[in-house]
């Protein structure tokens, strides 16, 4: 009795959390007349609404951008973080406490506080409207950092040691000891920091008005508010259901660290 | 060998701060100078493209007398207060479910889970329609179970509900994963011996279970904080503030103020004081959910 209510329960809420999902796909090749339904099925499948996407706006161009951008955003933070999280936990330098305490400070400050100064600074580089603009900003993360630095303390010192005797330089030692030992760190920060970036609008809105260098996710949010979808629902779900791929394809094959790199930063953060 | 540890120390020390200067480029850029630059902007009125004008503290007048700033502070509350205890209630309930012994609890956890990692302009997109008044699907349900329809974004009064519960469903598998950790952290001796003490169930979860929780608790209090004075694409997509400026977010006030009127000045000091009030009330909610533990 007591198990079946917990079934019960529990597939209650997947309906509520996936079936949402799955109308929004079945609606995108119904016609427009029989989105408003709560069935699955239509009575025949169209591709009419993902062929006033493609003709409408520049989609594929726009989905160019967000890989150009969330890419060289991923990898700068791996790259300058865990060179940074290196130096912190394995090297003795001058201001490395303050440093560390200053990438704590930084990690309080609310976005609000810093967006329209940014937002300046970009207009006065005249880095508005170019790819600068959405990616250098982005390159550094203080939380990132302070992951790397975490997880590098745990790497045996006398592994250390044996490689500096062989004479490997410390960029050597990081990028060839110990980021071969350091996958799950490496993994946790790279979905964290992609999925961010691929799923931020508020900064492109900001910074971007010409559309070739628009993202993905600012090119269907412009699309679906300015009026170009023309109030048809097939056709703003069909654009959001191509944004939402590419997280929910990567989602469905590495779920479990999906889950695990943003449960452990909610625990840490 | 006390030489050579000398210079292997002398050269580390090197390295490490050519490899601490990226950040520190980064940092002074895109962190310490725009800190700086706001502190200077809420004394100026200034539309980036004509020079700056000093207008002293009158920023912080207008602040104090501008009735959407405290409408935007009051909806923020309104989010937090219909988010937080929904997100707590649920995300426990799935939580103690899950913590049983049953199957396929792997496949439960990932499809509670999938909304946190879609876009949240795919979800907004997606719940404008379940909403909408006419043909959402919400509505097409409860007109079949016989129910009045309810205006879900178009009335003020449901406006912001309707934010927070779409909010509720994006997030709540995240604090679902935080809670269970949580609750397979408790070692079953501590129910064992409560149960010799004869305590029943409700006092089991009461003083076991929900202490061991309140890191967990902690962080859904503060991300959702966080979350909700950073409203911005849900209501920009969904409402665009209205009706009656009933769903008008902190962000989205920013927002407005910077790019639809030119008014950088006021859009920093307004960030000044969301940023400030974000602070406090995570301060706040920090000491007294410490304190409710130690009681």
């Amino acid at each position: 009795m007591k198990r079946a209510l917990i079934w019960l329960i529990l597939i209650l809420g997947t309906v509520v959390f996936l079936y949402p999902f799955l109308w929004m796909v079945s609606a995108t090749f119904k016609p427009e007349m029989e989105i408003p339904s709560f069935g699955l099925l239509p009575s025949s499948i169209t591709l009419a609404s993902y062929e006033q996407v493609f003709a409408k706006i520049p989609i594929l161009r726009s989905l160019l951008n967000s890989l150009v951008v969330s890419i060289s955003i991923t990898a700068s933070v791996l790259f300058f973080g865990s060179m940074v999280g290196y130096a912190l936990s394995r090297l003795r330098f001058r201001g490395r406490e303050v440093m560390v305490m200053v990438i704590l400070f930084t990690m309080m400050i609310p976005f609000q506080l810093t967006m329209i100064p940014l937002y300046i600074l970009m207009v006065k580089l005249h880095w508005t409207d170019t790819y600068l603009a959405l990616i250098v900003p982005g390159m550094m993360s203080g939380f990132g950092i302070l992951l790397f630095r975490q997880f590098f303390k745990s790497v045996p010192q006398a592994l250390i040691d044996a490689a500096r005797m062989d004479g490997l330089s410390d960029l050597q030692i990081l990028f060839r000891i110990i980021w071969p030992l350091s996958r799950p760190v490496l993994i946790t920060v790279g979905i964290i920091t992609f999925m961010n970036s691929w799923n931020d609008v508020l900064w492109p809105l900001i910074v971007i008005r010409d559309q070739s260098i628009m993202t993905m996710p600012q090119m269907v949010t412009i699309f679906a508010v300015s009026g170009m979808a023309e109030a048809q629902l097939g056709v703003k779900l069909a654009a959001a259901t191509l944004l939402a791929l590419p997280v929910i394809i990567a989602y469905a094959f590495f779920q479990r660290y999906f889950i695990e790199s943003l449960a452990s930063t909610g625990l840490k953060g | 060998m006390k030489v050579e540890r000398k210079i292997a120390g002398n050269r580390s020390s090197r390295t490490g701060f050519l490899l601490s200067l990226p950040y520190w480029a980064w940092f002074a850029f895109f962190m310490a100078w725009p800190l700086l630059f706001s502190l200077v902007l809420v004394f100026h009125e200034w539309d980036i493209y004509t020079p700056m004008r000093w207008v002293g503290l009158g920023n912080f007048v207008r602040l104090f007398q501008d009735d959407l700033f405290w409408q935007a502070i009051l909806n923020t509350l309104y989010f937090l207060v219909i988010h937080i205890p929904l997100q707590i209630g649920l995300a426990l309930l799935f939580a103690v479910l899950l913590n049983e012994k049953i199957r396929a609890r792997g496949f439960f956890r990932a499809a509670y889970f999938m909304p946190v990692v879609v876009s949240g302009i795919v979800i907004s997109l997606l719940w404008q329609q379940l909403f909408s008044y006419e043909n959402g699907i919400l509505n097409l349900l409860l007109a079949r179970a016989g129910l009045a329809r309810i205006p879900w974004l178009t009335s003020p009064e449901w406006a912001m509900p309707s934010v927070a519960l779409m909010a509720t469903w994006k997030n709540v598998g995240l604090y679902i994963i935080l809670f269970l950790a949580g609750l397979q952290n408790i070692p079953a001796w501590l129910y064992e011996a409560a149960g010799i003490d004869g305590a029943t169930a409700w006092q089991k979860f009461r003083h076991i279970t929900l202490p061991m929780l309140n890191p967990a608790v902690i962080m859904v209090l503060i991300l959702s904080t966080i979350g909700g004075f950073s409203l911005f694409i849900e209501p920009y997509v969904l409402t665009g503030g209205g009706p009656m400026n009933r769903t008008l977010s902190a962000m989205l006030y920013i927002y407005k103020q910077a790019f639809y009127f030119n008014r950088m000045g006021y859009a920093a000091t307004l960030g000044f004081f969301f940023a400030f009030i974000i602070l406090a009330v995570v301060l706040v909610q920090r000491k007294v959910v410490e304190q409710e533990a130690l009681e």
